[in-house]
């Protein structure tokens, strides 16, 4: 009988003290992000998509090597003398025509490999993450900025220094023939 | 009401249809899609969320909205329900909650139908809302809902007892069933509420107030079981029953539903207000005595009992968002073992009280 009004009184208070508590919670302010209106700062290491500051690039493959999944493209052509391919921003000179650099978006795992061994720092992850496309092909982010006709001129440039230079060395091999090789005997050395 | 919509149109026939549906656009489409809305931000706010804020002013417009898309959408009937109690099922359900405001006084000028046997009549005209439940459970012929609706009937049954000897306590003490009557009776001054003894005088009304407030308190968790709203909302229980009893409801049968159990929310907010709490009366006079305007006076008991019924159906929404479901056997526990001795035991002490 005594467990019985003990029961009772119990039912009525806890009701009580957890009506209380949710009473105090009514006037608690929102805890809401409405998040495209607002949005959290993010983290200061926190990997998004990446960005290839073209201008810096000199194009030594380094983080193409990095990438775990491949999904960076880059391909280059070698400058000739009298190319002006100007200066990175820490003052080393250029020596390679960027012709592509693609990065498949899609494919990055977002392991920020690529971004250590990059010697001017030009590949780096943003603070953007809203990046989604209806279509797949639109992830693939273009960032060489050279046209077409660009790059032709510039392979057809340096086919036609390697064509030259090859003409020279072969002049070059072809006149001075009773000149003594000593190159069989260096790798004996090593 | 009618006498006046008579008057004014001088038909009976049109001038009863008119008085008959204008509760249901005067007061109860509003009172659903306002409570709707509130049962939203309440909820929100209790769980330290925003809640709707997209639609109109702070979301304003959310429900009408809501309601917008529930009429544009299609209307479901499964192929192997049985058609005919599938369909009536959502309106014998609304005919239940609609029926129950015919007796509710509103205002001294505002009765639907003002009848002796009021407070009776509302007991016995929501009861239907058991019938169409079933109704709806067993036409789906779905298993969760015919649980459901199993369910229901068990817990709306039982939990009718309690609510029963509650209301039988306070005829006893007011001596009418009329719901007007007993408004008047509980003058309006708050101290002459029958929550605080009636406008009983003496010994008799210090000796009434705990039995009251008890009395009070088992007639408010019985009519929250018999409204289906948590903690005793097992018939719908979404974790366990999908949707209960309105699973497989689309469109505007489920508006319907949907429409009738806020109706209901507010039926028994009113039943309590009435009882106990002074019914339209204002609890400290009125402006319209104090400055002689007699028609302002039915106004203010409008205003009067719709916040009265408004902070009920408040406390109402804050036990769902406060308290865990019931278990079946803990319901019937509940209601068997505590509410109805309880209720029984204060029928006889409050019958003895008036005695004397």
């Amino acid at each position: 009988m005594k467990q019985y009004f003990k029961n009772t009184w119990d039912a009525i208070w806890t009701v009580l003290i957890g009506m209380k508590i949710t009473f105090k919670h009514l006037f608690t302010p929102a805890v809401t992000i409405q998040y495209p209106d607002e949005k959290l700062q993010l983290p200061e290491r926190s990997r998004n998509r990446l960005y290839v500051n073209i201008d810096d690039c000199i194009g030594c493959d380094q983080c193409v090597r990095a990438c775990p999944v491949d999904c960076i493209t880059l391909e280059t052509v070698k400058g000739v003398p009298g190319d002006d391919l100007g200066l990175t921003s820490n003052g080393k000179k250029k020596a390679l025509w960027v012709t592509k650099f693609d990065i498949d978006i899609a494919k990055c795992c977002y392991c920020s490999l690529c971004v250590y061994p990059c010697p001017t720092d030009c590949i780096k992850m943003t603070d953007i993450y809203e990046f989604s496309e209806w279509d797949r092909d639109n992830l693939i982010y273009h960032f060489g900025v050279m046209s077409d006709d660009e790059v032709k001129t510039r392979k057809e440039n340096f086919a036609k220094f390697e064509a030259e230079k090859a003409a020279q060395k072969a002049a070059a091999a072809a006149a001075p023939k009773a000149k003594p090789q000593p190159l069989p005997e260096k790798p004996a050395e090593n | 009401m009618y006498d006046l919509l008579n008057k004014i149109i001088g038909n009976d026939y049109l001038a009863a249809i008119i008085a008959a549906a204008l509760p249901l656009f005067i007061f109860i489409l509003p009172f659903a899609l306002f409570a709707v809305l509130m049962e939203r931000k309440v909820s929100a706010f209790m769980q330290d969320r925003i809640g709707p804020n997209r639609t109109g002013y702070h979301g304003m417009l959310q429900t009408v909205a809501d309601i917008l898309k529930l009429i544009q959408k299609e209307d479901i009937v499964t192929s192997e329900s049985d058609k005919k109690l599938f369909n009536f099922a959502p309106v014998l359900v609304f005919i239940g909650s609609y029926g129950a405001f015919a007796a509710i006084p509103f205002s001294s000028g505002f009765i639907g139908s003002d009848i002796d046997l009021g407070i009776f009549y509302i007991l016995a005209i929501s009861s239907l809302v058991v019938a169409s439940i079933l109704m709806a459970g067993w036409a789906s012929n779905n298993k969760y809902s015919l649980l459901g609706a199993m369910r229901s009937a068990a817990q709306i049954i039982s939990y009718e007892i309690p609510t029963a000897l509650v209301i039988i306590t306070v005829v006893i003490v007011t001596g009418t069933m009329n719901l007007r009557t007993m408004s008047e009776w509980q003058t309006p001054y708050f101290w002459n509420w029958l929550i605080f003894g009636g406008a009983t005088a003496g010994i008799t009304k210090l000796l009434l107030i705990p039995f009251m407030l008890v009395a009070f308190l088992i007639f408010y968790i019985s009519s929250l079981a018999e409204v289906n709203r948590t903690p005793f909302d097992i018939p719908e229980a979404e974790s366990e029953l999908v949707a209960g009893f309105h699973t497989e409801y689309s469109g505007m049968k489920f508006a319907m539903f949907f429409l009738a159990e806020y109706a209901n929310m507010f039926v028994v907010s009113a039943i309590a207000v009435a009882l106990f709490f002074g019914g339209y009366q204002s609890p400290f006079g009125y402006l319209g005595d104090l400055f002689g305007i007699e028609w302002l006076i039915p106004l203010e008991q409008f205003l009067w009992f719709t916040i009265k019924g408004l902070l009920f159906v408040f406390v109402q929404m804050w036990l769902r968002w406060t308290l865990p479901r019931l278990r079946v056997d803990q319901l019937m526990t509940v209601c068997w073992k505590y509410l109805i001795p309880y209720s029984f035991a204060n029928l006889i002490i409050v019958g003895v009280i008036s005695l004397i």
